[in-house]
This record gives structure tokens, C-alpha cells and sequence, in this order.
């Protein structure tokens, strides 16, 4: 199987395509994730994931980049289920539930009106062994452009998330860095849509993170392992997926969710023996 | 000694058109520590919440004649520890540093680093030195609530503001932030707490504010904290007010 793929990789420019913006994808999608599990936005990340296929139809009809669409669409999605959540008696996983099942319908229904070559199951589903180089460079540079807002204003997102309260109270602009972050999902949900497909874009951005979760005590330290998780469930899934001949978005979800369970049992977090531990040494220290 | 925090009509309404405070008013001098008491739902956090703009209201809170909402980086504010997520993986050490943030400007780093002498002081301080490294989810009430003092402390607010410190803490804690409290107030700091235990309110302030959705009366300990006045707060008749109750 190794030497069935690498010599794959030095022979078919696609497979290197596939490679470099898998784990680009894996590494950006496990780097962001970090804040949304910790800020109990995993719903929303599913929501604008699903949210942003309307507006690649209608980039389709308008003959623009598909990007584009699906950026306004997501940045909408997020802002629209934070008005509702913000302003009614009606919780935000229910504003999540209607407009994230609304815009994939609609979504759905607009692809199948385009006369477009574009597959709705590669969309839905993705397909990172179709990969051009255009869309590689893209979600490179969309990448680094997400990395380096994340680490301009990290300590800003760090106290939001711990403490919006706190943040509240000291003037800074919570809601300025929670549409901050729904944008940088967007951009990430639309680029992960080459490798994973709309629907499954939510494990990316979860599952790695989840998975760090169980072992760290600083965010840094999980954002560092989140990103190394998801850029080596990519190519586990790559690996995979190329090698048996079946969709590799799925065995991508798939091998992270393997990961996920191992470290789940294994986890000093979890461990009840751990746990006691420091239970009977913050009562002797204290 | 001259007023430095002026509270001016405030009011809180909810969405649902219950009035929560109405017509709050009092003035606090610099350098000292104020309770305030009342009964459960009489609006004590709703007045913190309010006096920063925390929520909509009428009225206005100022400090040294500027409205707090436009210093708002230069007051201290510890929230419940019911309220912190204790699951968050941020240590003690990291969680004081951000109380650095605000004096910090836009793309500027929070560096462990730069600022270590001073996170060792407040570690100190707060008696958490050797947890320094510990994920805040691995405390007991009592450190954590010191890990937030100082995380206020090492804002140097000239005004505190604290919601409950106290509450389900260990005596070890309290006392530890009692001490570190009245330290802030012996350099000049101004210090006002929601606080809901009666017996230590002689000890611990040296001005008390009663509310029961409005004002029942706010001054010196000493002659604000009578029976008549809890009686009309709490609705019971409270006895042995300066020996506890």
C-alpha cells in the first residue's frame, strides 16, 4: 500500500494536489476548530458548513467563483442565527436547526436548476482527488490569511472564549470577534468542501480538536495538536481512500473518528485513576 | 472624604417589562470597601451589570466624574466562579495574565514571558504560586476565586467591582481574600461587592448599600446597617445587628 501510493504521488500531479490541500485543509480546520468546540459553537460550524451551498449555485449562475457565493451565504447563515438567537425567546441550537436546513434545501434545489458540469454529490461529498491547481494555491493562501488572523488578534478570541463576561465588562467588542471567527469558519468550511464535502465538513473541524481536548491544559498547546491531528487525518484518509478505491472525504471523517475513540479510552482526562489522583492533591495542597 | 463613584437613577427593566431596579442612587468615597446586601433577587448583580453597561438601563454610573462604560479598562471585575467554564484548558498562571489584556494594545502579545515578574507577585499574593501550572478545572472554589482576584489584581483597577467572592468558598480562601481586598483598599483602591452573609457585614465593610429593587438606604456601616433598615429589606426583624445576626 506504501509503495502503491508514493510512487502514485511522484507520478500523478493530482495526487500531489490532493495531498498538499488535504492536510492544508487539516491543519486550518483543526487550528480553528479549537475555538469552536471551546466557544459550544460545533452546531454552527455544521450549520455554516451546510448554509454556504447556496451560494455556490448561485456563483455558478453568476459565472463567479464559487468562493464567493458560499462566503456571503456562511457570513450570512451565522449572522442570521445569532440575530435569532441573540433577540428571541428562541434557543440558538433551534435557530441553527431551521437555517441550516433551510439553505441546504435551497442549496440543493438551485444546483440542480444550474447547467453546470459540477457534481451536487462532489459537492455534498467532496472529491480532493479532483483538485486543480487553481484551488490548491486558493485554499494555501485562504489559509495562511485564517493562521495569521487567528494569531493577530489570538488573545482577543482566547478571552472571549474563556470569559466573555469578563471581556464584556472591559469594553472589548464580543460580538466584533464572534463574526470574526464565523468568517474565518466560512472561509474554512469553503475551502474544506474540496476534501470533505459540505455535509462532512463539521468532522474537520471538529473530531481533531475534540481529540486534543482530552490531553492539553493550555489552548495553544490544543490548537498546535488540533492542527498536527487533522493534518495527519487527512492524509490517513488520503492514504486510505486512494489506496481501496473509496471516497476519501469519508475515510478522512472516518480515520478521525478512530483517532478520536482511542484517545477518548486512553486519555489522562478521562481516566478515573487520573482524575482521583489530582482530586486527593488539590485537597492535601489547599 | 470626597465621593469618587456616583450612582445616578438607575433603573433596569426586563424584556418582559418587570422592573428589576428602580431609581438606584448613591455615592461611594475612595479607599474603601462597600457591600452590597439584600435579598435573593433584589438586583444586586443586576446593579454591578448595570453600572457597566452590561445590560440596558437608565441612569448612569461615573467615576471620578467619567462614566464607567468609557474606562471600562481600568475597572476590576470578578464575576461568580459559577460562571467561569471550568473545563477550558487555560492554567492558573495564563488565566492572571489576562488581566494584562487591557493595558495591552491591538496586535500586541500576550507573552507569558514579558510580564513573569509580575504574574509571580500576584501568585504569590493569592497564596497559588505552586499552582501556577495547573488547569483551572483541577481547583477547588476557594483557589479559583483567588485565581480571579488576581486576574483583577494584576489589571490595577482603581475600582473593583465583585460579585459574591464568597460564595461556597473554604474560611482559608476568605480570609486569604479579605486580607488581599483590604491591601487594595490601604492603597487607595475603591471596592464595592455583592455580598449575602450578614454576620461578617460589620467586620469586612466599611459602607454598606441596601437594595430591594430600589434603594433602601446606603451610607457607613455603622448607622446603615440597622434593624429597622434590614427589617425593611429582608421583611423579617433581623436582632444583634453589630454582633452578627
Amino acid at each position: 500500500m506504501f509503495a502503491n501510493f508514493f510512487s502514485g504521488l511522484s507520478e500523478f500531479h493530482f495526487l500531489q494536489n490532493a495531498l498538499i490541500t488535504s492536510v492544508v485543509i487539516g491543519v486550518i480546520a483543526g487550528t480553528i476548530g479549537s475555538f469552536i468546540i471551546l466557544r459550544g459553537m460545533s452546531l454552527m460550524g455544521d450549520a455554516i458548513s451546510h448554509a454556504v451551498l447556496p451560494g455556490v449555485a448561485i456563483s455558478f449562475m453568476l459565472g463567479v467563483h464559487p468562493l464567493i457565493g458560499a462566503a456571503v451565504f456562511g457570513v450570512v447563515a451565522s449572522f442570521l442565527i445569532t440575530l435569532i438567537g441573540q433577540n428571541s425567546v428562541i434557543k440558538s441550537d433551534t435557530a441553527i436547526g431551521i437555517t441550516f436546513s433551510t439553505f441546504l434545501a435551497l442549496g440543493v434545489i438551485l444546483i440542480a436548476l444550474v447547467p453546470t458540469t459540477t457534481n451536487l454529490f462532489h459537492i455534498l461529498f467532496g472529491n480532493v482527488l479532483a483538485v486543480q491547481d487553481q484551488d490548491m494555491y486558493l485554499t494555501i493562501g485562504i489559509s495562511i490569511v485564517v493562521f495569521l488572523t487567528i494569531i493577530m488578534f489570538f488573545k482577543e478570541l482566547l478571552l472571549t472564549s474563556f470569559d466573555p463576561t469578563m471581556a464584556k465588562a472591559l469594553g472589548i467588542r464580543v460580538n466584533f470577534y464572534h463574526y470574526l471567527l464565523m468568517t474565518l469558519l466560512t472561509l474554512v468550511a469553503v475551502v474544506s468542501m474540496q476534501s470533505v464535502g459540505t455535509i462532512l465538513i463539521v468532522s474537520l473541524l471538529i473530531t481533531p480538536a475534540a481529540t486534543a481536548y482530552l490531553f492539553v491544559n493550555q489552548l495553544k498547546t490544543m490548537m498546535i495538536v488540533s492542527a498536527c491531528l487533522g493534518g495527519l487525518t487527512s492524509f490517513l484518509g488520503l492514504f486510505l481512500g486512494y489506496n481501496l478505491n473509496i471516497a476519501v472525504g469519508s475515510c478522512i471523517v472516518i480515520v478521525g473518528a478512530i483517532i478520536f475513540v482511542i484517545s477518548f479510552i486512553f486519555s489522562p482526562k478521562q481516566t478515573l485513576i487520573h482524575r482521583r489522583r489530582l482530586t486527593n492533591e488539590s485537597k492535601i495542597n489547599s | 472624604m470626597i465621593n469618587i463613584l456616583t450612582v445616578q437613577g438607575i433603573n433596569v427593566t426586563y424584556q418582559n417589562q418587570k422592573r428589576v431596579l428602580s431609581d438606584v442612587s448613591f455615592s461611594l468615597p475612595a479607599g474603601t470597601i462597600t457591600g452590597i446586601i439584600g435579598p435573593n433577587g433584589a438586583g444586586k448583580s443586576t446593579l454591578l451589570n448595570a453600572m457597566l453597561s452590561m445590560i440596558p438601563h437608565g441612569g448612569y454610573a461615573k467615576f471620578n466624574g467619567t462614566s464607567l462604560a468609557e474606562i471600562a479598562k481600568k475597572i476590576g471585575y470578578v464575576q461568580q466562579t459559577s460562571q467561569v467554564d471550568r473545563h477550558f484548558p487555560i492554567t492558573v498562571a495564563e488565566t492572571i495574565s489576562l488581566g494584562i489584556v487591557p493595558r495591552l494594545k491591538l496586535f500586541q502579545r500576550l507573552g507569558r514571558n514579558k510580564h513573569q515578574e509580575e504574574i509571580d507577585w500576584t501568585l504569590a499574593q493569592i497564596e497559588m504560586t505552586e499552582f501556577a501550572n495547573r488547569q483551572i478545572g483541577q481547583l477547588s472554589g476557594g483557589q479559583l476565586q483567588r485565581v480571579m482576584i488576581g486576574r483583577c489584581m494584576i489589571q490595577h483597577p482603581e475600582l473593583i467591582l465583585l460579585d459574591e467572592p464568597f460564595a461556597g468558598i473554604d474560611a482559608h480562601s476568605e480570609a486569604t481574600i479579605m486580607r488581599i481586598l483590604n491591601d487594595l483598599k490601604a492603597d487607595g483602591k475603591t471596592i464595592l461587592m455583592v455580598h449575602h452573609d450578614l454576620a461578617k457585614v460589620p467586620t469586612y465593610f466599611d459602607n454598606i448599600i441596601i437594595i430591594k429593587e430600589k434603594l433602601i438606604a446606603a451610607g457607613p456601616t455603622k448607622e446603615t446597617f440597622t434593624a429597622q433598615n434590614m427589617n425593611q429589606a429582608y421583611g423579617l426583624p433581623i436582632v444583634n445587628m453589630q454582633g452578627g445576626v
